[in-house]
């Protein structure tokens, strides 16, 4: 009578996992939507179209989506990054490193689920950064690697903790994420964490050294003047855990941005007076002086950035 | 490899008839509960590794979570867990409701996986969902190796805790591909693997109550109450084995100091505890047999050698894929000696009626030693370097070796 039970239980059980699991199939997008349009890195707003997953730019109120299918990504001057998770069976990470028209020109495998992603404003530098988890006892435990790609001669820094810092972040529990990079192509900022404390560091990837600026800055974005950082600044608060904010390098003061919403996002400079994010599966802009509103620029959608339609190296570009 | 284990022992091992052989088949047969145990333990090894494989890809991906967000809680499940152990191995052992305990862990770590699902985005409750898991971890292993004891002939209790952890190793070997398979019918759908995980765990809850029994006919057995509580030996064992934990470098620092080594692409990381497990799954019956027949302590002490000699491999000249098989199959090594051998051990030590206890309590101060480690290693590495780190670990081992020797032989196999 038990086994019979037990049995019956474990078809039962059987059932609806199979169930479930034939259900889910049926429900995933069976195939990539074709490109609507020749996809090159032409101006307009560009973004992760979260409906497909697939990168897309929106210009002149209309969408298109390009079969590229992305987490995150990242475009400048030509090169594009893109955070890649493939699930069919057992997953499969990268970065993969696009050229102008949108092909795959390199692939670097990743460690865990991507997070951020930036190219330098020159087009060479390609920068990552992902979760992994399972470095400890004891603990859920979960760090940050971030990796930098150089497009042009292929040189790779697999991890950001392994550069040379002073004595005061040289840690084991040291954590990087969220790299921006500065117009020589070679200096970088971002956020570096060791005892609970996050500091924002300014890094030089050829001398492989970084050295601390300041403290409370996560996600920087350096804006196109290279003047100011536009960051997410920890709260403390459990609800409303980041406000933006933009840092004036010189003065190195803060001004906290008018978005009353927490955002967990690294910030875009549309230009130098306007920053952009996703927030709630939208894309906002705002003015990066701390005036105005949040602006909802486009629904459905993540990683925005904006390229100059100068960028339109191929005739293939316009629309 | 999969179905070799319950093949060798008995031919057969339909859940729902092993319990009846408990009483008894005893002699050269390894005992249905023990391998109703072990079926239940590699049930909700699958399960659980089934969630571990995707739950860091669902909480960034589909939930949009920053799991840095986490971080705050470490300390605090490590105490928790520690007290929720002590607790469930005291409960357990008051009116002998050892399989009434360790069924509550199995339960609370089932119901944790949908619990996952239904959390959604709220990072307050995923947190809840997988403190749940742990504190039904915490609760049901101390009870659950006092059923492995009970179950089992004295002289062959290495064998049977070394046929529990070999089927505990298939489980966690066999829930990553199981979780891949699902992802591979239905792409992305993180979800699914959750609900699978959730059917497979509610099914082995299910085997546990069916199957599993607990004893009760020696309760009434009037008998002298002779606490561990003032037995040295059990004392010295747990002095030992917190004193080994110490200078034990954890799993995870041990794959980061190989990976570091071989230069390996960080994204093999997630295999290399397979290498692991793939050792001790073969070697964990053999060891428990040599156990038996030569001496646990020394089985015991033996396998803290192949401990020391990862330690010189991670430090010393060699290197390529003669050093990753090597670390890996001597850290499997070191698990099938020591893991179910150091509960074999102390097992005859502890009166039937508060072994439960006795083993949360063993359990808890191995686990503390560990924890300290994990923190002693980290903290060597950081200011100095991974040999120092190494070398600083691999002289506490011998060390603490020796005293164990001293400490057991003595007291223990006295």
């Amino acid at each position: 009578m038990r086994n019979l039970a037990l049995i019956v239980a474990g078809v039962l059980l059987a059932a609806v996992a199979a169930g479930y699991v034939l259900v889910r199939r049926g429900a995933v997008d069976p195939a990539p939507p074709r490109p609507s349009a020749p996809t090159t890195l032409s101006g307009g707003l560009w973004h992760v179209d979260e409906r497909t997953g697939r990168v897309a730019v929106e210009r002149g109120g209309g969408r298109t989506v390009t079969g590229v299918a992305c987490e995150r990504f990242a475009a400048a001057a030509g090169t594009a990054v893109c955070l890649r998770v493939e699930n069919h069976g057992m997953p499969r990470l990268d970065a993969v490193i696009l050229d102008r028209g949108l092909r795959e020109v390199r692939r670097v495998p990743l460690a865990g689920p991507p997070s951020r992603a930036r190219v330098s404003p020159g087009g060479r530098m390609a920068a990552w950064t992902v979760f992994v988890s399972g470095h400890d006892y004891a603990s859920i435990d979960f760090s940050t690697r971030t990796s930098i790609l150089d497009t042009r001669t292929g040189a790779y820094l697999p991890d950001l903790e392994k550069l040379n810092y002073p004595r005061e972040l040289r840690a084991r529990d040291l954590n990087v994420w969220g790299v921006t990079f500065a117009a020589d192509e070679n200096r970088f900022y971002a956020t570096a964490a060791t005892g609970g404390r996050t500091h924002l560091i300014e890094g030089d990837v050829a001398r492989r050294t970084a050295r601390p600026l300041r403290s409370n800055v996560e996600c920087p974005s350096l804006s196109p003047d290279g003047r100011r950082i536009a960051f997410k600044k920890a709260t403390g608060h459990v609800d409303r855990p980041w406000r933006v904010h933009v840092l004036d390098l010189r003065t190195m003061r803060e001004t906290p941005l008018a978005e009353p919403e927490s955002v967990d996002d690294q910030l875009a400079w549309l230009d130098d007076r306007t920053v952009a994010y996703e927030r709630a599966g939208s894309v906002w802009s705002l003015p990066a002086d701390g005036s105005g509103t949040p602006r909802r620029l486009i629904g459905g959608a993540s990683s925005p950035q904006v390229l100059p339609p100068a960028e339109a190296g191929s005739p293939a570009g316009g629309g | 490899m999969m179905a070799r284990y319950p093949g060798r022992f008995g031919g057969h091992v339909y859940i729902a008839e092993v319990g009846r052989e408990a009483s008894v088949r005893r002699g050269g047969r390894v005992a249905g509960n023990v391998l109703a145990l072990g079926t239940v333990s590699l049930i909700t090894d699958v399960s659980a590794e089934m969630v571990t494989a995707v739950l860091p890809l669902y909480l960034v991906l589909a939930v949009g979570l920053s799991p840095l967000q986490f971080g705050v809680l470490d300390g605090l499940y490590f105490g928790v867990t520690a007290l929720v152990r002590l607790g469930g191995g005291w409960l357990a052992d008051r009116g002998r409701r050892r399989k009434l305990v360790a069924g509550i862990g199995y339960a609370l770590s089932a119901l944790a996986k949908p619990a996952l699902l239904l959390a959604g985005g709220s990072a307050a409750g995923l947190g809840a969902a997988v403190a749940a898991d742990r504190v039904g971890k915490g609760l049901r292993s101390a009870p659950r190796d006092a059923l492995i004891a009970a179950s089992g002939r004295p002289e062959s209790l290495g064998r049977a805790f070394g046929v529990h952890r070999a089927m505990d190793a298939v489980g966690a070997f066999c829930g990553p591909l199981v979780a891949f398979a699902v992802l591979w019918a239905a792409p992305g759908a993180y979800d699914a693997v959750f609900v699978v995980s959730g059917c497979v765990a509610v099914f082995g809850v299910l085997v546990f109550a069916a199957a599993v029994r607990d004893r009760r006919e020696e309760a009434v057995r009037p008998r002298a109450r002779a606490s561990w509580r003032s037995d040295r030996r059990v004392w010295a064992a747990c002095a030992c084995a917190a004193l080994l934990g110490l200078v034990t470098i954890s799993d995870a620092f041990v794959y980061l100091m190989l990976q570091e080594r071989l230069g390996l692409a960080a994204h093999w990381f997630p295999l290399l505890p397979l290498g692991t497990a793939g050792a001790f799954l073969l070697l964990a019956v053999p060891f428990g047999r040599l156990a038996d027949r030569r001496g646990r302590v020394g089985v015991f002490l033996g396998g803290h050698l192949a401990l020391l000699a990862v330690y010189a491999l991670l430090a010393g000249p060699v290197s390529g894929t003669a050093l990753l098989v090597a670390v890996l199959a001597l850290h499997g090594v070191f698990y099938a000696a020591t893991d179910g051998v150091l509960m074999a051990l102390a097992g005859p030590l502890l009166a039937e009626e508060s072994r439960a206890g006795g083993l949360a309590v063993l359990q808890t101060a191995q686990a503390l030693g560990r924890f300290a480690s994990s923190v002693l290693v980290g903290l060597l590495w950081t200011v100095w370097s991974r040999e120092a780190a190494l070398w600083a670990a691999a002289g506490g081992l011998v060390v603490a070796v020796a005293v164990s020797a001293a400490l057991l032989t003595r007291r223990v196999t006295a």
